[in-house]
Order: C-alpha cells, then structure tokens, then sequence
C-alpha cells in the first residue's frame, strides 16, 4: 500500500529534476535552430522557420573542428602519461617492499587534496621558463602530473588485490618483475586501467583554466577555451553562442554514453578509496 | 587514505621464493623500484610541489611577473596586504556561503534522490543517466549556456516566469548583486548534484539488504530506518562527498569566471578569480602568490583537520563493527 502511494510521488519528483535538466539543453539546441529575432521574441518555443545555419556555418568554418582535434590530443597525451608512469610507481607501490614505500605513497594521496588553481599561477611562470607556452606539452604535462595522485591511489588498490600465488608461479616460470607487470599484471588490470583512463579524459576534456593561461595562440585553444572566446566574440549573436554550446557538448555526451559505467564506477570506487 | 595502507615492512610472500639467489634478485628489485617511480616523482615533484614552493617564495616579493623587472622582497607585506583587501575578504565570504548552501541545500538534495533511485521504479536507470549528465559538461559549457539562460530580458528564466505568471517579480538573476551568488550556487548544484547522487547510490548498494530487513522487522517504520541504519551506514560516502565539495568550492573558477566574472561590482567574486585578476591582469604576481598560497594552506589545514577529526571515525567506526559481530 505505502508503495503504490510512494510511486507516483517518486515519478513526480523524478520527473521535475528531469525537465530542469532537460529544458536548458533542450533550450540551446533548439536556440541554435533560431535566429535572434526569435530568441528574443518566441525563446520557448519551437523554431519557425528551422534556421540550421548557425549550425552548418560552425560545421563548414573549421575552428570548431581544430578545437576538437586539440582537445582530442591533449586528452590523450594526458591519459597515455598519467596512466603510464601511474601504472608504474602504482605497481611498485603496490607489490614491492622497501622502505620510506608509505611515506611515499602519503606524499602523492596528500596530492589528492591540492586544488589545482592554487598551482596555476607558479606553473604559468615556471612553463614560461621551460618555454612550453603554446605548446601542447605545456598543458599535457601538469595535467598529468596533477592527476597522479588519484590514478596511484585506484591503480594501487586494484594492485595489492591481485593474489600473490599468481606472481610466486609467474616467478617459478622465470617471469621476472618488468615481464610480471607488462604481460600479467597490466592485463588483469584493464578494468582498472579503463577507469583511471575514463577519469583523466574526463578531467582533460573539461579543463579550461591551465590551456587559458597556456596558450595565448588560438592555434591551440581547446574547446571549453573556445567556446568561452566565441563567446565573447559574438557576445551579441547569441543563437550562434547556443550553437558554438551545444555542438560543444556532443563529444562529451557521446563519450559519456559509451563510457558511462567506467566513468561512473570509476568516480565511485575513487571516491571511496581515496 | 591511511586506511588501505598495508603495515609498512611486511614483506610479500613473492621475496621469499628468490632466497636462494638474494643479493642479485634484490639488486634487481632496488634498479626495478627506482627506474618505475622515477617518471612519477619526476613529474609530481617538478609540477606539483616545485610550483607551491615557487608560490611560497614568489610571495614574499613585489614582483610583476615579467622576466626583466626584479623582484623586490617585502616579507609578509602581500599577507598582510590581504587581510586589508576588502575584496579577498568578502571572498572567502563568498566561498563559506558557498560552502554552506551545497551541505544544507545540494548534497541533501542528492542524498534524497538518491534514496528515491534505490527503490524499484520504473525508468529508473534512465533517470539515474540523466542526473549524471550535467556533470560530463564542462563547468564552460554549462556556464556559457546558462548565461543565455539567465539573461534579462529574453532569457529562458525570466521568460519561464512571465509564463508560470511571476513575471512581476522582476527577477534579474545575474544582474542583481544580491542574488547573484545564490544563482551562480544554482548552476553549481545543477552541474554537481548526480556527481554526489551517484557517490551516495554506490554507498547505499553496499548497505547489506539484512540490516535494514532486521530493521523492519523490529517495527521501524521507513523514516527511522533510514535515520537510524541507512544514514550511519552512509556515513563515510557522506563524509568524503562533504570533502570533495568543499574542495571544489575552495577552488573554484571556471563556473564564476564564464557566469559573472565575478561581479557585478565582486558580488560573486571567489579567491580563485580575484587571484587570475591579480596575477594575469593586473601583473601583481607577488600579491597573487600570496593569494595561491593562503587558497593551500586553507585546503591544507581543512583537509588535514578533517582527516583528523571527520574521517578518523570512519576507520574506528569499522573496528567498532567488526568488534561487535565478534
């Protein structure tokens, strides 16, 4: 009985965060097929006529696309180093003993909780002494050195759970330590692997404040840079604006999509083993 | 953190099996430990900890950032320059505010809904998906997006409620310096809420069904099972869902810079923004070290306090379970 008065509430309330979710994004896209004499006259409702210009004119101009194609390379430089050389200090972490070992490992968790805009400032002075201002690697390597810590952290526990029968035999067969990581241990791993690697997409892709500071070429903004920049630029045209916003968010939602138990899991196990 | 640390010097079975060979087999592991931490500590050490020293000394100077001038020492002059600062103090105003409405308004609001997804519904992961969207989307995008929102006239918002027949309000959302934070927490708590709703669903699966059956059965009705097994038991996702918002809110940026920039006149202004203003705009790169380094030792001594007096009763409350099934 309290469940069939339950329910309906529970699809109220379920239903209400939903259209607050929705009707914002649903509001962009929409906008984007406007134009602005419509924004400002008719902002609810359905376009009338369908304008996709402001859509195909981002599409066709190829800005857009060189965002993309930034954002893409500086995620994956950030993941292909922080899951690296995390996977390596993780694993001897994990499975050797030695001593200062916990002191070492406390040094990179109490990583976990320096907020990255604390560092900006000092990285900015410190990456114009390296000369890695509009460069890549200007934005790739802090960002993997700041995602360290919460890589170590999950990629440890997933380390020390594997049993250590498996590496006694692995040893009696003449495997030794690096053959033991590269060809078994990495391998069990790639569950864990997928995760850590969702995780610093996630946080690569949704960067804006390092590539701000970092490049001051536009050759290299990514796309939270140049969805802010464009903006600015059309500060009036703000179907455009919807536009820029809106084809901004597909990667990210279509990413989340396909990777949605990785990421999900991934934030919950990280958040509890951290 | 400390929890899942193994006794320091227990030595894994895997080193017994080469005594017949040691001296070589440990000359190996010693090659084998160095040659795999050093990336990492590289890295960590030359762009996370070289950069807070950096901050540390750079604070002490007058300096304006370009290679050319040389810094002057002025001691402590930046620090105390900073308790002057009208505006770095509303900041970190603006940040407990901040701070407080997530703990009373957002995380409740996420705990709530997650309880509400944990029971049989039809549609359930759908919405489940749903409320974790918003948090895929960079803070840019949604800030840009509900800039459009939020605008005055013809925005979405102020055409809702000349709609719903509110319109006399006059609500000017990011306009007014007095409700201006209150929205740009809106928008926060829009992006976050299924980040914490999701921290909470994944602790309340691992809340044994038994428990809170035993609950019923002893005549609790839903409130107090909740109250009294779901919630303690939420304890340690609640209390790191508390850390990462805190976090988050001392660190705050992106959000505030695309929104409002602050203002108007800093009515929104957080210390990370008055900090790139400072440093990036106005070249007080001395001024703003201090800055950076007041944000640390804030999140240092907070996350320090916290693991101390907050989450220490995570690892006794669980030698205290494990104590009373003995």
């Amino acid at each position: 009985m309290i469940r069939r008065l339950k329910n309906p509430v529970l699809h109220v309330v379920s239903l209400a965060i939903s259209v607050l979710i929705v009707v914002p994004i649903g509001f962009g896209v929409l906008g984007g097929f406007k134009d602005n004499g419509q924004l400002a006259t008719n902002p609810l409702g359905l376009p009338d006529p369908w304008i996709p210009s402001n859509y195909t004119d981002i599409l066709t101009s190829g800005v857009f696309w060189r965002q993309l194609a930034n954002s893409t390379l500086i995620a994956l430089g950030t993941t292909l180093i922080v899951v690296g050389t995390a996977a390596m200090a993780a694993y001897v972490l994990a499975r050797f003993a030695f001593r200062g070992r916990e002191l070492l490992f406390t040094l990179f968790a109490v990583g976990l909780m320096f907020p990255f805009a604390v560092a900006i400032l000092p990285l900015f002075i410190l990456l114009r002494t390296l000369g890695l201002l509009d460069n890549p690697l200007g934005v790739i390597l802090p960002q993997a050195a700041f995602g360290l810590p919460v890589t170590i952290v999950i990629l440890r526990s997933f380390f020390r759970a594997v049993p250590g029968e498996i590496e006694e035999s692995a040893t009696l067969d003449g495997c030794g330590r690096f053959a033991f990581f590269w060809r078994i241990l990495l391998p069990m791993a790639r569950p864990a692997i997928a995760t850590v690697s969702v995780l610093a997409i996630v946080a690569s892709w949704n960067n804006f404040f390092l590539p701000l500071v970092v490049f001051n070429d536009a050759e290299w903004w990514t796309l939270p840079v140049g969805v802010q920049q464009f903006q600015g630029q059309y500060a009036t045209d703000t179907a455009r604006v919807l536009a820029y916003v809106v084809l901004s968010m597909v990667p990210a939602l279509a990413f989340y999509a396909i990777a949605e138990r990785q990421l999900v899991g991934g934030l919950a196990t990280g958040a509890v083993k951290g | 953190m400390t929890a899942t640390a193994a006794a320091p010097g227990r030595v894994p079975p895997s080193r017994t099996l080469a005594a017949h060979r040691p001296r070589a087999r440990q000359r190996a592991d010693r090659v084998a430990i160095v040659l795999f931490l050093a990336p990492a500590l590289l890295l960590f050490i030359v762009l996370v900890l070289a950069p807070i020293a950096l901050a540390a000394t750079v604070s002490l100077f007058k300096w304006n950032g370009f290679v050319t001038s040389d810094p002057t020492l002025v001691g402590l002059d930046n620090f105390t320059r900073l308790l002057r600062d009208q505006v770095f103090v509303g900041d970190l105003r603006r940040g407990l505010t901040i701070i407080a409405l997530s703990l009373v308004l957002q995380l409740p609001m996420a705990l709530g809904l997650a309880m509400l997804l944990n029971q049989p519904l039809r549609g359930r992961s759908l919405y489940r998906l749903l409320f974790f969207a918003p948090y895929v989307l960079s803070e840019v995008t949604t800030a840009v997006l509900f800039r459009i929102v939020f605008s005055p006239e013809h925005g979405l918002a102020t055409r809702t409620l000349a709609v719903v027949g509110l319109g006399d309000l006059g609500e000017t959302w990011l306009a007014d310096p007095d409700t201006v934070l209150f929205w740009v927490f809106v928008v926060i708590s829009w992006k976050y809420f299924g980040f914490h709703m999701i921290l909470y669903l994944a602790g309340r699966q691992n809340i044994p069904r038994e428990l809170l059956e035993a609950a019923t059965t002893d005549g609790a009705n839903a409130w107090q099972a909740f109250r009294h097994v779901t919630l303690p038991l939420l304890g340690p996702t609640i209390r790191i869902s508390v850390f990462l918002s805190v976090i988050g809110a001392i660190q705050l940026f992106d959000m505030v810079w695309v929104l409002t920039g602050g203002g108007p006149v800093h009515a929104s202004e957080v210390m990370a923004v008055t900090m790139y203003r400072f440093g990036f705009e106005r070249f007080e790169v001395g001024y703003a070290s201090a800055m950076s380094i007041v944000m640390f030792l804030i999140s240092l001594v907070f996350a320090l306090l916290y693991q101390r007096f907050v989450m220490r009763r995570d690892i006794e409350g669980a030698l205290t379970v494990m104590g009373g099934q003995r």
